[in-house]
């Protein structure tokens, strides 16, 4: 190394262009990159944007709110079962009961297969064995109502004077606790799709090697993929929430603004997760199998579909220290209860925490090459 | 030494000792050295396995070496990484560009990376890429891929250009076109370091060669030198029948030959004077009473150089 002579720089394919970079040229070339390749992809416009829409037209169709659920009984047929039909016919709650005749062996075996919750099976002698299933929310309900279809089709008289309040209200139906958990999932999705999966795919095609052979900054490199995840995230949030309001007439209570700081900070959170995910994978089949494994769990207990309050309470703390449930608790505390984002204190540490460490390690263990 | 390198004669490329171990056990270089001057264009020649890439790698700093030295332009990666990623352009053996980009988009994000590149349609327009400027690389030939690649190495402006097997898999008119490339950027004074395992892109882009086997370097020089250095400028191969029994000895008895082989019933003389050796073989033939089944004689490449020091073919795959 001693008589190595140091050659001084001169420009060695003689013209000089006279084309001087800024400093952040880099990065918005990255970025600009990285936005082109994702609008060229018509995969990613319908996975990141239309599917969940899709997912939320359908589930929202699905579990819309009925008027009054009309249950579907059968009748067995004999002696009594006309007489039956004429008591129901007769009775105050009869829109809400449908009943046909079949006999014995159809009717249990269409009570077996789901097809109607209750089997009315008059002894002939004006009184009734009602076959039902206690397992069967649909079916001890159907009981009751066809119970008192039938005693008050009788002539029993009610003895308490009573009077009802409808309260369906926006804000406490299925769509609105669905869309923001649709929206959480949503973030988490692309975030460790767009960012751990791409970047696995960049190191399997020797593209991240390639980069790091010219002088780009690893930092603006990284910083271009998460820039690119936050203007999706903007798009996501709008399009969801818009969807939301024009097709199921949703209330978002809180402001927009705060609902846009928790989508960064849920997009930050996944993304870095996403990155430490990608920082060792060497080929697209593991990384996929690996993203799938962080987000099983999330889809299952961190509320997305129903309430984790449905789990055993004792599981409930560690429920919610995951970063999906933290996200779908904050968007559904800001959209629909308005709450601040001071009230969540709470559930912004538990991301800043999840993203904050998985940056910190992802830093510490990705490879380039 | 001629002066027809640059001027200033400067080591553009030199490694002292160079080792790399993988996982303790694989020893894919095992003390290598080389000097490459400015404006050189200097090969490494070696079949896949011999520790091209991985020295290559190492030189271009995106690989440690397990011990030895490296030094570029007079410096080491250790101190100046960011000055020698200005100065160097790289094309890897396999980068699979993103297709959803245009050839120019391309170019121009690898221009953003570095302090003064040079115009991104300008390097198109030597590459003769202009007509593909709007093209999605993954639209592109191989040929016209492997130029993109060049594209982005030089589009930065090196100084030394690395490029490791830039021809593998191409057809000889894109060949052709990337050896131009490869001249036009060392006329403009450049320095190039290449890879390859195809003879004739060795001996007719290289100025000087280094052939590498098992981690080593086993011969230096430049592709006539090299040539000269095995004995004979001509190879005489031939085939006869009933010659079993015939040691290959024999026939280095004959005038002008250097060395004999023996490979698959086909023997190959190293000869220095072809019109001496050739009417004593064909005596020395007849004499044994066998028939000649086969007669050529050519110039000696330097795969003959290759099997010479190796006892194998530099294609074995």
């Amino acid at each position: 190394m001693t008589n190595a002579p140091s050659v001084s720089p001169q420009p060695s394919q003689g013209q000089v262009s006279g084309l001087v970079n800024p400093r952040w040229a880099g990065f918005w070339q990255l970025l600009l990159a990285r936005m082109r390749e994702l609008k060229r992809e018509p995969e990613v416009i319908f996975w990141v944007f239309v599917f969940p829409l899709l997912l939320a037209l359908g589930l929202g169709i699905a579990f819309r709110n009925k008027p009054a659920d009309a249950t579907s009984i059968a009748v067995v047929a004999g002696p009594g079962a006309d007489s039956t039909l004429t008591l129901l016919a007769k009775a105050p709650q009869h829109g809400t009961v449908h009943a046909k005749v079949l006999a014995k062996e159809e009717a249990l075996k269409a009570f077996r297969l789901g097809k109607v919750d209750l089997v009315v099976e008059p002894d002939g002698r004006g009184g009734y064995q009602y076959h039902y299933d206690p397992a069967r929310p649909e079916s001890v309900l159907s009981r009751t109502q066809v119970n008192d279809a039938l005693q008050s089709g009788a002539g029993r008289l009610d003895l308490l004077p009573v009077s009802f309040v409808v309260s369906s209200e926006p804000g406490s139906r299925y769509i609105d606790f669905l869309i923001p958990g649709l929206l959480g999932m949503n973030l988490m999705n692309a975030a460790m799709w767009g960012i751990g999966f791409a970047l696995v795919d960049m190191r399997q095609r020797k593209l991240l090697k390639r980069f790091v052979a010219t002088p780009m900054r690893r930092s603006d490199f990284l910083l271009a993929i998460l820039s690119s995840r936050l203007l999706l995230m903007l798009v996501e949030v709008g399009l969801m929430l818009g969807f939301g309001v024009l097709i199921f007439h949703m209330r978002v209570l809180g402001s927009v603004l705060t609902i846009l700081l928790i989508g960064v900070l849920g997009a930050l959170t996944f993304g870095g997760l996403g990155l430490l995910t990608a920082s060792r994978a060497q080929k697209i089949e593991t990384i996929s199998g690996l993203i799938n494994l962080v987000m099983m769990p999330m889809w299952i207990f961190s509320g997305v579909f129903f309430s984790y309050e449905r789990f055993p309470v004792a599981i409930h703390p560690f429920i919610q220290l995951l970063p999906l449930t933290a996200l779908n608790d904050a968007l559904r505390a800001t959209i629909l209860e308005g709450a601040p984002l001071a009230a969540q204190s709470g559930r912004i540490l538990v991301m800043l925490v999840w993203g904050g460490v998985s940056f910190l390690l992802a830093m510490r263990w990705f490879r380039w090459t | 030494m001629p002066v027809r390198y640059n001027a200033s004669m400067a080591v553009a490329i030199q490694c002292r000792d160079l080792r790399k171990t993988y996982d303790g056990k694989v020893e894919a270089v095992r003390g290598l050295n080389l000097e490459v001057q400015a404006g050189e264009c200097f090969g490494l020649l070696g079949p896949n396995g011999a520790g091209k890439t991985t020295t290559i790698e190492i030189l271009e700093g995106l690989l440690a070496p397990t011990s030895g030295q490296v030094s570029i332009l007079g410096h080491t990666w250790e101190t100046h990484s960011r000055e020698l990623r200005e100065w160097l352009g790289i094309s890897l053996q396999e980068t699979r560009l993103s297709e959803k980009l245009s050839v120019l988009e391309t170019v121009e994000l690898f221009a953003s990376f570095y302090h003064r590149p040079r115009p991104a349609r300008e390097v198109l327009e030597q590459l003769q890429l202009t007509e593909k400027a709007d093209a999605w690389v993954g639209k592109l030939s191989g040929g016209q891929k492997q130029r993109l690649a060049v594209a982005t190495a030089l589009v930065g402006n090196p100084k030394v250009l690395f490029l490791d097997e830039p021809t593998t898999g191409l057809d000889p008119q894109s060949r052709r076109q990337l050896w131009d490339i490869v001249r036009e950027f060392q006329g403009r004074g450049g320095t190039i370091l290449l890879t390859t395992h195809y003879m004739d892109e060795a001996e007719r882009l290289c100025d000087r060669l280094a052939i590498v086997d098992h981690g080593q370097i086993i011969a230096e020089g430049s592709p006539a030198e090299l040539i000269a250095r095995l004995g004979g400028h001509h190879v005489v191969e031939f085939a006869a029948s009933n010659l079993e029994g015939k040691a290959p000895e024999a026939w280095s008895q004959l005038p002008g030959v250097e060395s004999v082989r023996h490979e698959d019933g086909l023997f190959s003389l190293s000869v220095r004077e072809p019109h001496l050796t050739i009417p004593a073989l064909l005596d020395a033939v007849e004499q044994q009473g066998s028939q000649l089944m086969h007669l050529t004689t050519r110039q000696a490449s330097l795969e003959d150089v290759f099997v010479r020091l190796t006892g194998r073919h530099l294609r074995e795959e």
